[in-house]
């Protein structure tokens, strides 16, 4: 079975980390990933870009509703994600638009994606 | 590494983090700057020896918040009663009590703090390096010692300079009401100017300089994106964090091994900081979606151009062109008119490009740039006599011994050509059969 692990942590924090600090962080992280490459069980890894750079769609209403920002509701939960290749924030949230039309209610918190391995599991 | 010292990185990281918010806050309850950073550092103290053995809480910036209002309205009482403070162990714990306080402190509340003091901090009756200077000690925390070296003076000379600062804004009058639209939309191209400044400290440092005066760019964008979380969605503010992460992404490859000006279309792409331009660029992109052109996003929009460019020959100087024109128009200056001027000697070759800088030099008389231009237009145009008049005007006006180097490389390559011009004239004069 394929498990997803969300990465959460404060972003103000993180961002305030010193650039020997984030090489340390990513040199244990990158000893941990490339055993699991190894055994075939590690899937796409994505590091965002800051929620600076983050746009909401609300999609639970006609027509959805494009926010600023990050998604801020508590009340919806995470429930799954998509990764598109799009030219630009535009042409994401053209594509948002359709998904959302085809599944309404909720909204899509949509980010630029930094950095991105597709892995190797199941392959 | 031991426990110790990883609990002091993170909490460290933690404080640095929730520094701006949480003094802003504490002014706001004591509308004094020396005290409210005193009960930041205080509660710092308290942070540091209760969070290894509690862990964190939930929100560091409220507990500090009300673990340093309590201090010193301990202190207050203390004092009064001449009695010693209990240490901090036996001090009540916040912990109860934060998630009231951080229902308190809303979204709204913090966003009219940080902006306060970010403001009071460019407060129109300071000067520029008083600004940036006060910036830099009250909402990133540096040390005088760290801003003194970045700033390059002493660290008498910083004390006294910040020590000014404050003075000034306790005898100007800052507003705690909560701002309304026009006065916070006001406050936030105020403190926008002052982030940019900031970051320009930093970057326009030379090679020498550069190691030291680097942190200050960092610091910029730290703000920029401080101020970018509290205001989601001000296109400008958008731009001026694309702008700053842009430039920043090109640091280091703006200098050679020998401390030299590389100049944009001889710098190493590859070594270009690809993350920052990827934050760049998805910020401008969203920045573009408002359809409120700015000055920061156009200049922003500028640098994206130069980031998307895989090498010089790719670069489309005609929307630069374009772009320098809306900004022409959004904030008229000669310097924007001389970058402008690049763009157009790409465009229309070097004599169109003079005709358009010859009206800046009343202007621009005291500005390296201008006669740095000037002199390179004027060598491609063959008229070496008056490129080497504004090549000298040039170096003296230069800002770091690596400008003057810059140029002149110029002046040298003017020298071969008037010594091979001259040799070929002597041998026209000689033998005919002298071969070249």
């Amino acid at each position: 079975m394929l498990y997803a692990l969300l990465c959460y942590n404060d972003e103000a924090t993180v961002c305030a980390r010193s650039k020997d600090e984030e090489n340390a962080v990513m040199a244990k992280l990158g000893a941990v990933t490339e055993k699991l490459t190894k055994q075939g069980r590690l899937g796409p890894v994505a590091r965002l870009v800051p929620t600076t750079a983050a746009t909401t769609l609300r999609k639970d209403r006609d027509p959805p509703l494009v926010i600023d920002g990050p998604f801020a509701e508590t009340k919806e939960q995470l429930l799954g994600f998509f990764v598109i290749d799009c030219q630009s924030l535009e042409h994401a949230l053209e594509t948002a638009r359709e998904l959302g039309a085809a599944n309404p209610g909720g909204a899509y918190e949509i980010r630029p994606i930094l950095q991105f391995w597709p892995g190797n599991a199941g392959a | 590494m031991s426990e110790g010292a990883s609990d002091l990185i993170w909490i460290d990281a933690a404080l640095t983090a929730a520094r701006p918010q949480a003094l802003a806050a504490l002014l706001r309850y004591f509308r004094d700057l020396d005290m409210a950073e005193e009960a930041f550092q205080e509660a710092c103290l308290r942070a540091i020896k209760t969070w290894p053995q509690k862990g964190p809480p939930r929100d560091p910036t409220a507990w500090l918040v009300l673990v340093g209002r309590n201090v010193a309205i301990d202190e207050t009482r203390y004092r009064a009663r001449q009695r010693p403070l209990p240490d901090g162990d036996a001090l009540p714990d916040a912990d109860d009590k934060e998630a009231e306080l951080a229902e308190r402190l809303d979204a709204q509340h913090y966003r009219d703090d940080l902006l306060r003091l970010l403001f009071i901090c460019c407060h129109p009756d300071l000067p520029a390096t008083q600004q940036i200077a006060l910036a830099l000690r009250i909402v990133s925390g540096l040390s005088v010692k760290q801003i003194a070296r970045a700033f390059l003076v002493g660290e008498s000379a910083m004390e006294q300079r910040i020590t000014r600062a404050k003075s000034r804004i306790a005898r100007a009058d800052v507003a705690f009401e909560t701002p309304g639209a026009v006065e916070r939309a006001e406050r936030l191209a105020a403190v926008a100017a002052m982030i940019y400044l900031v970051f320009n400290e930093g970057y326009s440092a030379s090679h020498d300089g550069v190691a030291m005066r680097l942190p200050l760019c960092d610091e910029a964008i730290r703000l920029a994106r401080l101020l970018l979380r509290l205001f989601p969605a001000e296109p400008e503010i958008m731009g001026l964090t694309a702008l700053l992460m842009l430039q920043h992404a090109r640091t280091s490859t703006r200098f050679d091994a020998d401390g030299a000006v590389v100049l944009l279309e001889d710098q190493d792409r590859s070594r270009w900081n690809r993350s920052m331009i990827t934050e760049g660029l998805a910020l401008i992109d969203k920045a573009v979606r408002h359809r409120r052109r700015g000055p920061y996003q156009v200049q922003a929009a500028i640098a994206a151009l130069h980031a998307r460019a895989k090498t010089p020959a790719e670069t489309d100087w005609a929307q630069i062109d374009l772009l320098y024109a809306a900004l022409e128009e959004l904030a008229p200056s000669p310097v924007v008119t001389l970058n402008r001027a690049v763009a157009v000697a790409k465009l229309h070759g070097p004599a169109a490009a003079l005709a358009m800088i010859e009206p800046l030099a009343g202007p621009l008389n005291g500005y390296f740039h201008f006669f740095g231009l000037k002199g390179a237009l004027l060598m491609r145009l063959g008229r070496n006599a008056e490129a080497r008049t504004a090549f000298d005007r040039a170096i003296a006006l230069a800002n770091s011994a690596a400008e003057a180097t810059h140029i002149r490389q110029h002046l040298d390559q003017l020298a071969k050509e008037s010594a091979a011009a001259a040799r070929e004239s002597r041998g026209k004069e000689g033998s005919a059969s002298g071969v070249g």
